[in-house]
């Protein structure tokens, strides 16, 4: 569903992906992971176009995101994003927030986005909330909303750009099980993140990336029983080991 | 329009250079004056002296809630008043100047000095320093620091602003165009080379100002 | 120090007239070029934030144009050189027939010049709202108009009331440049009552009062403002 291809980016002199090719089928889940400033959630940023590229190619189902004049706007309707900040619409109710797109890009009826929205929100446990704003929310609350707000587009992927890391740690889980149910739901997903439990747990493959580049690019199982490069190693050495 | 004279910049530059140098010494005099009446209400009103904060927050309120000709006309009426004689045009312009911008100032000041952290106020205090000694060796110098980019570009403004003595007819740059451009009938050249001299100045004054905030960035 | 006070000279018909004439110019002129350096402001502002590298040229030169030519000699240009310079026919309507010329150009003048300061403030503004949320609602499949929309200009709105109110001042007490160009505004009436009654004292307490009460009901407007816009529990990025 999902291909990307040899696609390298530079910012001026900084070369931030090299060649970087992964795959995601339909109802796949890909984890990826890496030290920071491997060009991670830049490579995630690109598949819906939020970042160009200045080689490769990227294809999300029938349409070619790195060709000149592609309809980025209709694409990015069709792919749900959650952000490491949440970035909900902080002078919008949570309601709000979960209506806009829906009635503004699909063009749906008040009362339809209305009851997806109630639907949505009910099922991640916060309908209590629902009239509320962002800023009285708990960061693992604003991230379930971001994700429902997402999920009201009725997309055909879902991204998630390091969901968990500006969360504080009692808030992770609550997080972590909406995106488990997801993906067991199978939801095709792309996941940039640290949490190598909830990794071992959904992902199907796990994408390891180091200074730009895609080191390895494997089934679950063997990156994590058997991973080849010696980066990848000392990665999982560093972060199972706390 | 066509028969643009520039002759007419030519002729009278010597005049028009006089002007200049008056509304520069006037800006360069006014910063200073209002830098250091400006760090003065700025201390008063972080003095957590009650009297001393109210006054100076008054004065503050009440000078930046008037135009600044409206001060200009009040210190021309006033200054000769109080000291009983005329002093000139220039010193009553200042002293306008002085008290306006002073106002501007302790802002700008104020949020400088708050911009230092709290921390940096009690170490200063742990290692046994008098409040005058804080203030002197520790918050003021890296406020000023900081604010260094924003006092060039209300000094800027302040050139600006000089332009508004030709109210009173002193003899700055714009007043001396405007003399020009009147007795030898040529309004168009003389205040679009002003707009040029003024936004060359200015323009310049703002890049360098850009250059100061990059360096610090950096 | 030598004075004859005389607090009754503001009260004699003529001069409280003259008074009140001013106020009702300098609310005219205030008001109106309000109105044009938000409509200008808000628009060149969006301008330079925008993705268009021409646009955002074209907004910055206009900015700069006109943060660094001293207002009085904008003003200048506008009522003396304007005629001169545009086609001979639209000269000579702008120097014979042109109805009101003082407020007309003190209007345009002042209007262009605060549009400029409006401006930075509508890009600080956007700019502070910060990428994240950009890169949400692009994610969200909104177009860059929708973005702009429903996202960044309600948020950068209320992040620039309190700038907006300053400036909103500033254009009151820069409307009495308009007596550079013979327009009786306030400090002008105040002047003229000083020169014609040499009670200079009174005359200038009762303009600067007058200036007082405006900036103190536009502060509890903005306030109110405030309070009435505050997005709950959000607190800007700045």
């Amino acid at each position: 569903m999902i291909s990307i291809e040899n696609i390298s980016k530079r910012y001026g002199d900084f070369q931030v992906l090299t060649d970087c090719t992964t795959h995601v089928a339909k109802g796949e889940v890909v984890v990826v992971c890496g030290p920071s400033g491997s060009g991670k959630s830049t490579l995630i940023k690109c598949v819906n176009g939020l970042e160009p590229v200045q080689q490769g190619r990227i294809r999300v189902e029938d349409v070619e995101v790195t060709a000149k004049g592609t309809n980025l706007t209709k694409l990015r309707a069709r792919i749900g994003m959650v952000f490491q900040h949440f970035e909900l619409y902080p002078h919008m109710s949570v309601r709000e927030n979960l209506c806009l797109g829906q009635q503004k890009v699909l063009g749906r009826s008040r009362d339809e986005a209305n009851a997806k929205a109630e639907a949505l929100i009910g099922r991640v446990g916060l309908l209590p909330h629902i009239e509320k704003f962002p800023g009285q929310l708990s960061g693992g609350q604003q991230q379930r909303v971001a994700i429902s707000r997402a999920l009201a587009m009725d997309p055909i992927a879902m991204l998630f750009d390091e969901p968990t890391s500006a969360l504080d740690p009692e808030m992770i889980n609550e997080v972590l099980d909406v995106m488990v149910e997801l993906a067991q739901d199978g939801m095709t997903m792309m996941v940039v993140t640290h949490e190598m439990g909830f990794a071992r747990k959904v992902a199907d493959r796990v994408v390891f990336m180091d200074a730009g580049k895609v080191v390895e690019d494997r089934t679950t199982e063997e990156f994590f029983g058997n991973p080849e490069s010696e980066r990848a190693q000392d990665f999982l050495s560093k972060i199972l080991n706390h | 329009m066509g028969d643009f004279d520039l002759s007419v910049i030519w002729n009278n530059l010597p005049f028009l250079w006089q002007g200049l140098q008056l509304s520069l010494w006037l800006t360069l005099l006014a910063v200073i004056g209002g830098i250091i009446l400006g760090t003065g209400l700025a201390l008063m009103r972080l003095s957590g002296i009650l009297p001393l904060a109210l006054a100076a927050a008054g004065y503050v309120n009440l000078i930046r809630s008037v135009p600044l000709i409206l001060v200009i006309f009040w210190f021309y009426f006033l200054v000769p008043l109080a000291l009983g004689r005329p002093i000139g045009g220039f010193y009553s312009a200042l002293i306008a100047f002085v008290m306006f911008e002073a106002a501007y100032y302790s802002e700008i000041i104020r949020a400088g000095i708050q911009s230092v952290r709290k921390g940096q106020v009690h170490a200063g205090q742990a290692t046994g320093l008098s409040y005058w000694q804080i203030q002197r060796y520790v918050v003021l110098p890296q406020a000023f620091r900081n604010m260094i980019p924003i006092l060039v570009t209300q000094g800027i403004i302040l050139f600006q602003d000089t332009s508004l003595v030709f109210v009173v007819s002193l003899r700055d740059f714009m007043t001396a165009s405007s003399i020009v451009a009147r007795t030898e009938g040529r309004l168009a050249e003389m205040y679009i080379f002003a707009a040029l001299v003024y936004f060359t100045i200015c323009f310049a004054g703002s890049l360098f100002v850009r250059r100061l905030q990059k360096a610090r960035t950096a | 120090m030598n004075y004859n006070w005389n607090w009754g000279v503001l009260f004699e018909e003529e001069y409280l007239g003259w008074l009140m004439s001013g106020v009702g110019w300098t609310f005219a002129v205030a008001l109106a070029a309000w109105v044009l350096a938000l409509a200008i402001g808000v628009l060149i502002g969006v301008g330079r934030t925008l993705p268009s590298r021409p646009v955002a040229t074209l907004c910055t030169a206009y900015v700069e144009l006109f943060r660094n030519v001293p207002l009085l000699v904008q003003l200048f240009l506008w009522y003396f050189v304007m005629p001169e310079i545009v086609p001979d026919d639209l000269g000579r309507w702008m120097k014979r027939d042109m109805p009101n010329p003082e407020y007309v150009t003190a209007v345009t003048g002042l209007g262009l010049y605060t549009a400029s300061r409006v401006a930075e403030q509508v890009r600080a503004g956007i700019n502070a709202v910060g990428p994240g949320l950009t890169s949400a609602a692009y994610a969200n499949g909104f177009s860059t108009a929708q973005t702009y929309r429903y996202v960044l200009l309600p948020i950068s709105f209320r992040l620039i009331v309190p700038p907006m109110t300053s400036e909103f001042l500033t254009i009151f007490k820069n409307s009495s440049l308009a007596l550079t160009i013979g327009l009786l505004e306030l400090t002008a009436q105040s002047q003229q009552i000083a020169e014609y009654t040499f009670q200079g004292f009174e005359a200038f307490t009762a303009a600067t009062v007058i200036y007082v009460v405006i900036a103190l009901g536009a502060t509890v407007i903005a306030q109110i403002l405030e309070k009435y816009t505050r997005i709950p529990g959000f607190v800007g990025k700045g």
